[in-house]
């Protein structure tokens, strides 16, 4: 090959090579933007809801906020603005979702993993993808339709809009998130494991309890957790399930209001500006204080189970 | 040809979408308007239906009358009157905000060269703008006060002129299993309002609702920024009064009638439009001992039923030309149309039921 040749063979690649350079150089930049876009819109947003609420945050006397349950923001004779009832609320039907959502969650989650094979688990995994694929505003509908009727007539309860109903269907809600999750934990669990266990003559389900699930555990915490943080953002559901009362309950009978269904409810008839505007975009920041602290207490478990 | 085009964009249907919250209701009003006034149905139909073949032609059909629409609107400028668009000042009832509101946007497909600009701030606040002379209809829930008509008269020469539009009247639900048969506002107050002291049936002498769980009054309310909850309020719970924690607030006039009708213990406020078979409409004493009434457009005219006003539409003394003919459009029954859409009491069935 003469000089000539290497250079005819080479510039034309050396051209391509610039423009790939060039045109990897943007995509670059592209991705980075999307990456630090997450992240500006998360505190953007943080910041547009507090902004909103700030005016009111010195007027206010934050015990009898935080403490009181007299939510009376339209009141004529003495405006309170009292979320007591509506935090208890939230966090009720939340616990209530998990204490049905965790064990039937990890339940399913086992089961897929470890319990079937084949057909059977293709079809029960793309099943629960469906599941978790309903909108909200359907479940919530089977709340009000039918979910209300059935306590109503089967159970001991005086009005079938109440804290099983919001939480049954926030159950049914989170149960997909903590499904896969979960299932991701447990196969993320080396096989040598299992092996190890049978060579002990452990039964399956000593092999499960014993072994699986220390190994596995901080995934499956994480996916209880992004469970919790599912049910407290839920708005729609609950909103048209729960009955919708400024109450603090006291069976699970009891109707009751969450922080969300009343931003849902209240926010799109408020003056702008107004007091009681500013509160509900204040009970947005609260939310999102919680929403906040779930997640972080996920991710560290998440990040527990990468040590590992 | 100028309604079929405008309609689903900015006319009454569009606007149900903003106000009202259930959204299956939305669908089924803003057809059912669009039908009533003659709009083009099949649009719906199809819709609905979900048939290509069907909407394929529809957008055809659409798209023909676009343009002929957009012929006929260019020609009726040209020669249309006076081209300079005429402004109906329309003020007052927060109450019938709402339905002033329909009203104006529909008013818009009927007579496109007069635009009524509506706000609310409350019946007061409208008579004022009368006496001041900045409004040309005042929205009032109540009869005007003979000092304001007297200020009115100093102001304009001419005594004001009162045009009865319609009727807002609250009806009591209960389970039609209920065997409770009146009530009285001071047992209202005591369930409803804060501080008061009935919280069950057995205290009102109701032992025996069947299939009741518990005692326990289910008290079902509307959320608090509805017109409904604010009058059911200043004349149950007073003028500074407060409804009691705890009662389950509904999105809507249906939502709580709904509600009530399979909730055997429940007890709840709605229009008196929305009363259905599964619910039981009980009547309203002004006091304990007094007659109790069933409300109705005759009680509500007679004002024997408590829970009821009626709704007027006042002008400075004889209203001019353009205003007259929206006030006879409000009267005549496809404005009436809308304020049975809206939920209240439309002139028209008080006729029917004579």
């Amino acid at each position: 090959m003469t000089a000539s040749q290497t250079d005819n063979l080479k510039r034309p690649r050396m051209a391509r090579s610039t423009a790939a350079i060039f045109g990897e150089r943007i995509i670059e930049l592209l991705i980075r933007l999307c990456g630090v876009s997450a992240i500006v819109f998360v505190f953007g947003i943080f910041l547009f809801v507090l902004r909103e609420g700030a005016p009111l945050i010195g007027k206010l006397d934050w015990t009898k906020v935080l403490f009181s349950q007299e939510w009376y923001p339209t009141s004529k004779g003495n405006v309170r603005y009292g979320v007591g009832a509506l935090i208890v609320g939230t966090l009720s039907v939340t616990g209530l979702a998990m204490l049905f959502a965790v064990p039937f969650g990890i339940g399913a989650a086992v089961f897929v993993s470890e319990f079937s094979t084949g057909k059977v688990k293709e079809t029960l995994k793309i099943v629960i993808e469906m599941l978790a694929a309903i909108p909200s505003i359907v479940w919530g509908f089977i709340g009000l339709s039918v979910m209300n009727r059935l306590i109503q007539e089967y159970l001991p309860a005086p009005v079938g809009l109440n804290l099983l109903n919001g939480a049954i269907l926030l159950a049914l809600m989170s149960v997909p998130i903590i499904v896969s999750i979960g299932e991701d934990a447990l196969k993320a669990v080396p096989d040598s494991y299992r092996e190890a266990a049978m060579a002990m003559g452990a039964t399956r389900w000593q092999t499960v309890y014993r072994v699986l699930f220390p190994a596995a555990r901080n995934g499956l915490l994480a996916a209880a957790l992004l469970g919790v943080g599912r049910a407290i953002g839920e708005t729609m559901a609950v909103l048209m399930a729960t009955g919708h009362a400024v109450n603090i309950p006291k069976s699970i009978f009891d109707p009751i209001r969450t922080l969300t269904a009343t931003i849902a409810a209240e926010l799109g008839e408020t003056a702008v500006g107004s007091d009681h505007y500013r509160m509900l975009f204040l009970i947005g920041v609260l939310l999102f204080s919680i929403t906040f602290v779930v997640n972080l207490l996920a991710d560290l478990a998440v990040r527990g189970v990468r040590k590992q | 040809m100028r309604r079929i085009q405008k309609a689903p964009r900015n006319g009454y249907p569009g606007r149900f979408a903003l106000s009202s919250r259930n959204q299956g209701r939305r669908a089924g009003i803003g057809s059912a308007v669009a039908s009533s006034l003659g709009l083009d149905s099949t649009v719906f139909a199809a819709r609905a239906s979900g048939d290509r073949e069907a909407k394929l032609w529809v957008a055809i059909a659409l798209l023909l009358v676009l343009g002929a629409a957009g012929c006929s609107q260019s020609s009726a400028r040209t020669g249309g009157s006076s081209g300079k668009p005429l402004v109906i000042q329309n003020i007052g009832s927060d109450t019938m905000v709402n339905l002033a509101q329909a009203w104006a946007e529909e008013y818009q497909n009927v007579e496109s060269n007069v635009s009524v600009e509506v706000s609310g701030g409350g019946s007061g606040l409208g008579i004022a703008a009368l006496i001041n002379g900045t409004a040309d209809i005042a929205n009032s829930s109540r009869h005007i006060e003979p000092d304001e008509e007297a200020a009115v008269v100093a102001h304009s020469g001419s005594k004001p002129r009162e045009f009865l539009v319609g009727f807002d009247a609250l009806s009591i639900y209960v389970h039609k299993d209920n065997p409770i048969t009146s009530i009285s506002l001071e047992e209202l107050h005591e369930i409803y309002a804060e501080g008061g002291k009935i919280d069950r049936w057995s205290q009102l002498g109701i032992t025996n609702i069947p299939r009741a769980r518990t005692d326990r009054i289910i008290r079902v309310s509307r959320q608090n920024n509805s017109g409904t909850y604010h009058y059911f309020r200043e004349v149950v719970c007073g003028k500074k009064g407060d409804f009691k924690l705890g009662s389950l607030d509904m999105n809507g006039s249906k939502d709580v009638v709904e509600l009530v009708s399979h909730t055997p213990g429940a007890i709840g406020y709605s229009g008196l439009g929305y009363n259905t078979p599964s619910v039981k409409m009980i009547p309203v004493a002004r006091k304990k001992g007094e007659k109790a009434v069933l409300p109705s457009i005759e009680t509500t005219l007679d004002k024997s039923y408590p829970i009821s006003r009626p709704m007027f539409m006042y002008t400075p003394g004889e209203p001019p030309a353009h205003v007259r003919k929206y006030i006879d459009w409000v009267l005549s029954p496809a404005g009436q149309k809308i304020v049975e859409f809206t939920g209240y009491i439309p002139l028209n069935i008080a006729e029917d039921k004579k």
